[in-house]
């Protein structure tokens, strides 16, 4: 069987400044696979040159046997590939519901989608409960959750989260990473970058740490959690 | 070193928070000097202000109002019932759900000022107050009295911020300054209404129908003032009066009940507005009726390129131009190139079609550019197609546009065998030339504006508003931006085309002066983004509402002359300082503006 999504020695550039310096790695259907590493190691500007928000210089991304190098943002979100931007991006002036069905922008069966958002509201019941306030009244916690409804809301095939706890309460962070759990229980496969190395790594099938561009440690995500040199650098731990 | 943080408060201010007027008189007889200001005020306007019937509007007789006593009596009136309302009289609850002091200082000022504005008028325009009857001095003194009581009304002051003791004076006075700005706009302040009890639907509607009638009453008064006098006179006493019942909370109530009745008030606005001509004696009026619909119609095209996908055209008048263009070379014109004579359908097809296909030409190469741009590339097309008219004579290139002559005698419309070029007589109502082209265009903007609202609400409409409030995200939500982009400008651009193709009826002539950037007749590009913007941006009555204004206050207000677009910019100046929402806010628009105002409970898509 082949994988999801394979990404071989991707390398992005802004201008002459390498962000990513050929990585690789794949995600399996069902998966939940992290990517980790400190502030400016390349794992946002990873994840935007996936939907094609930034293209890249050179490299192979293949998403369900497809090379996605040529496709245009728009196009690979209908090929099952969802994004949630990191800073969550929401349309604070558009209602709850609008945002939702933002993200069902592409699908066309009415039914399926009124589904889709009575699941996004059991998913999270607080935007169920506030649907048609604007978007920019939610807490920061209940914005990251309409970003991630608002994701699903394209059925994708993968679903992206750049940096969900960012800026959040612990408890915020708890609920949002019970929601991964959840969403990973029910079969989305996830691919998730994260600066809290412990909340990402607990919940992930496979690991890659990043450092300025490079995946530098790879494991599954029990033995990155116990991995010396990942506890040392991430988890605080001396 | 210890710092002061409460300055020295001098005995004859009262203290802060307390209650307490802008003017020292106690609070009963400031009431009774307010609303009794209000009652003599009406009964002065039935006296005669002046001898002559020099002064326009003939104020010379007894018990009979005439011109800007009218005027005067309906402020009156006005501060009379709210005077009442605050006494708690039974039955006058409802005027004031948010409460009545501020707008009955608003009604007193729309009052004192209009009055007083007739009294100078008079005196200077016949040399002096001697021209003055003793109604004129009993006028002045009345609305002088109501409007010192009603700014001694008290309010609730608002506390000043401490100041740096160590300031310079420069600092003290521009922080006394802005303390005393506070205290004025404080005492205007109204409370937060209360909820009124809701009526059942069918009397909702009868209101909707009486909000409506009064629209139409108010529109036809000013279209029709026949002098500056009274023109000024309305806008003085219309602006204030507005004020003071958007303070009572009335503009408020009224907006829920429209709302819940969203398209029987569109389509009874739609019939006011039909009514229009059948109010007017002659075709005069109904000239400067037309003009404003073809405004408004653009502005409301407009308004889905700049207020739903907030693209900045600074070009737009050109798709009226080609749209009025179109339907003139096709129209049978003897200046026309072009020996055809399309029926009325196939101009407006044509016209609509040219703009479509201008649109998408123009758009095509400059939406890959954001902003500033963006505004500046529509800007350089938009005098490339008025330059291009101008050329395409024959001589400096292909005979197309007849040059700076223009295509003329564009000859009348028939429609159905209807000729709108001539008067009508219906229901023994004569409707002349104009009037017949009104009621052509009225059905252009009702089909501009079902546009407007079915795809503001629509998914294409949700994909404007995702590329303007955060084209990152929108992209990946999977919209594609530049195809979003360029159909609003499309469609943008179809409805321009579509009111050109009557304007070219209505002038007889199309030239490409028609068509600039700026200058002082609208519709031009500047006006009609100024119209939006001033209404309201991403709403249907804002564009409506800005360029009637637009349209009107140059067109009556003559004698500003050279002056009128310096009035116009520092107009529009102030509004964006005092109300960057627009006249007529759009929901959504004011979250933006107003961050630390309450948030709606429930947003509308396309706003009022």
């Amino acid at each position: 069987m082949t994988a999801l999504l394979e990404v071989e020695d991707l390398r992005v550039a802004y201008g002459k400044i390498q962000a990513v310096k050929g990585i690789s790695f794949t995600v399996d259907a069902g998966e939940v696979v992290t990517l980790i590493g400190t502030n400016g190691a390349g794992k946002t500007t990873t994840l935007r040159t996936l939907s094609g928000l930034l293209k890249p210089v050179g490299g192979q991304i293949r998403f369900r046997g497809k090379s996605l190098k040529k496709i245009p943002a728009h196009e690979i979100v209908s090929l099952g590939l969802a994004h949630s931007p990191e800073g969550r991006h929401i349309f604070p002036r558009m209602s709850i519901e609008d945002n939702l069905r933002l993200g069902a922008f592409l699908r066309s069966d009415k039914a399926g989608i009124e589904k889709d958002i009575q699941r996004a509201y059991g998913l999270f019941p607080i935007l169920g409960e506030r649907r048609k306030q604007a978007a920019g009244t939610l807490s920061g916690g209940e914005q990251q959750m309409l970003a991630m409804g608002r994701a699903l809301m394209s059925q994708p095939q993968l679903l992206m989260l750049d940096e969900p706890s960012m800026g959040l309460s612990p408890i915020m962070m708890q609920k949002i990473m019970a929601t991964i759990a959840e969403l990973k229980e029910q079969g989305t496969t996830i691919l998730l970058v994260e600066q809290n190395a412990q909340a990402a790594l607990s919940l992930a099938d496979q690991g890659h740490v990043m450092e300025v561009g490079n995946i530098v440690l790879s494991g599954s995500g029990r033995e990155l959690l116990h991995d010396e040199s990942v506890r040392k650098a991430y988890l605080g731990e001396d | 070193m210890t710092t002061q943080t409460t300055p020295p408060k001098s005995p004859d201010i009262p203290a802060a928070g307390a209650p307490a007027g802008l003017i020292g008189i106690p609070e009963r007889i400031a009431r009774a000097l307010a609303t009794g200001g209000g009652v003599l005020a009406v009964v002065s306007t039935f006296l005669a202000w002046t001898w002559t019937d020099e002064f326009p509007g003939d104020l010379t007789f007894y018990g009979y109002p005439g011109g800007l006593q009218v005027l005067v009596l309906i402020g009156g009136a006005l501060t009379a019932l709210f005077g009442l309302a605050t006494y708690g009289v039974k039955g006058l609850g409802w005027l004031t759900p948010a409460g009545g002091d501020a707008a009955l200082k608003l009604t007193s000022l729309a009052t004192f000022a209009t009055a007083w504005y007739t009294v100078l008028a008079i005196s200077f325009r016949l040399g002096g107050v001697v021209n003055l009857e003793p109604g004129g001095y009993v006028v002045a003194v009345v609305t002088l009295a109501g409007v010192l009581g009603a700014l001694a009304l008290p309010f609730e002051r608002p506390e000043p911020d401490p100041i740096d003791p160590e300031a310079s004076r420069g600092e003290r006075f521009r922080h006394d300054a802005a303390h005393g700005w506070h205290v004025v706009k404080a005492s205007f302040a109204a409370g937060t209404p209360r909820p009124l009890r809701r009526l059942p639907a069918s009397l909702e509607i009868l209101v909707i129908v009486g909000i409506l009638a009064v629209c139409l009453l108010v529109f036809t008064y000013g279209i029709g003032t026949e002098y500056d006098e009274l023109f000024i006179g309305f806008l003085i006493t219309a602006g204030f009066c507005f004020a003071a019942l958007h303070k009572a909370g009335l503009i408020a109530h009224a907006t829920r009940i429209t709302a819940r009745h969203q398209n029987i008030t569109i389509c009874g606005a739609f019939v006011a507005a039909a009514c229009f001509p059948f109010t007017q004696t002659d075709d005069q009026y109904a000239t400067i009726g037309v003009y404003i619909l073809i405004f408004a119609t653009v502005a409301l095209g407009l308004n889905i390129v700049v207020g739903l996908a907030g693209l900045l055209d600074l070009g737009y008048v050109a798709f009226l131009g080609v749209g009025a263009y179109a339907a003139a070379l096709v129209s049978g014109s003897p200046s026309s190139p072009f020996d055809v004579h399309f029926p009325f359908w196939a101009a407006v097809l044509v016209g609509a079609l040219a703009s479509l296909v201008f649109g998408v030409l123009i758009g095509a190469p400059t939406l890959r550019l954001r902003g500033d741009y963006l505004a500046i590339v529509t800007l350089g097309f938009g005098e490339i197609f008025r330059i291009a008219a101008n050329n395409l004579d024959g001589t400096s290139g292909p005979d197309l546009t007849n040059g700076s002559n223009g295509v003329s005698s564009v000859p009348d419309l028939e429609i159905l065998g209807f000729d709108l070029g001539v008067h009508h007589v219906i229901g023994g109502v004569t409707i002349g030339r104009f009037a017949n082209y009104f009621f052509l265009m009225l059905l252009i903007t009702a089909v501009v504006v079902l546009v407007f609202r079915r795809s503001g609400d629509s998914r294409i409409g949700r994909a404007w508003v995702a590329i303007r409030e955060d084209e990152t995200a929108a992209l990946a939500m999977g919209i594609h931006g530049f195809r979003v982009k360029l159909i609003a400008f499309a469609v943008g651009a179809t409805l321009a085309g579509l009111a050109g193709t009557v304007q070219a009826h209505v002038t007889y002539t199309v030239t490409p002066e028609q068509y600039l950037f700026a200058g002082a007749i609208p519709p031009n590009s500047a006006f009609l983004l100024a119209a939006v913007v001033l209404g309201g941006m991403g709403t249907i009555g804002g564009p409506l509402i800005g360029a009637a204004l637009l349209f009107l206050i140059p067109n009556k207000l003559q004698f500003l002359g050279n002056y009128q677009l310096f009035a116009f910019g520092l107009a529009l100046v102030l509004l964006m300082r005092f109300r960057p929402e627009g006249l007529v806010p759009n929901r959504r628009r004011q979250l933006e503006f107003h961050e630390e105002a309450a948030a709606p409970d429930v947003l509308s898509k396309t706003g009022a």
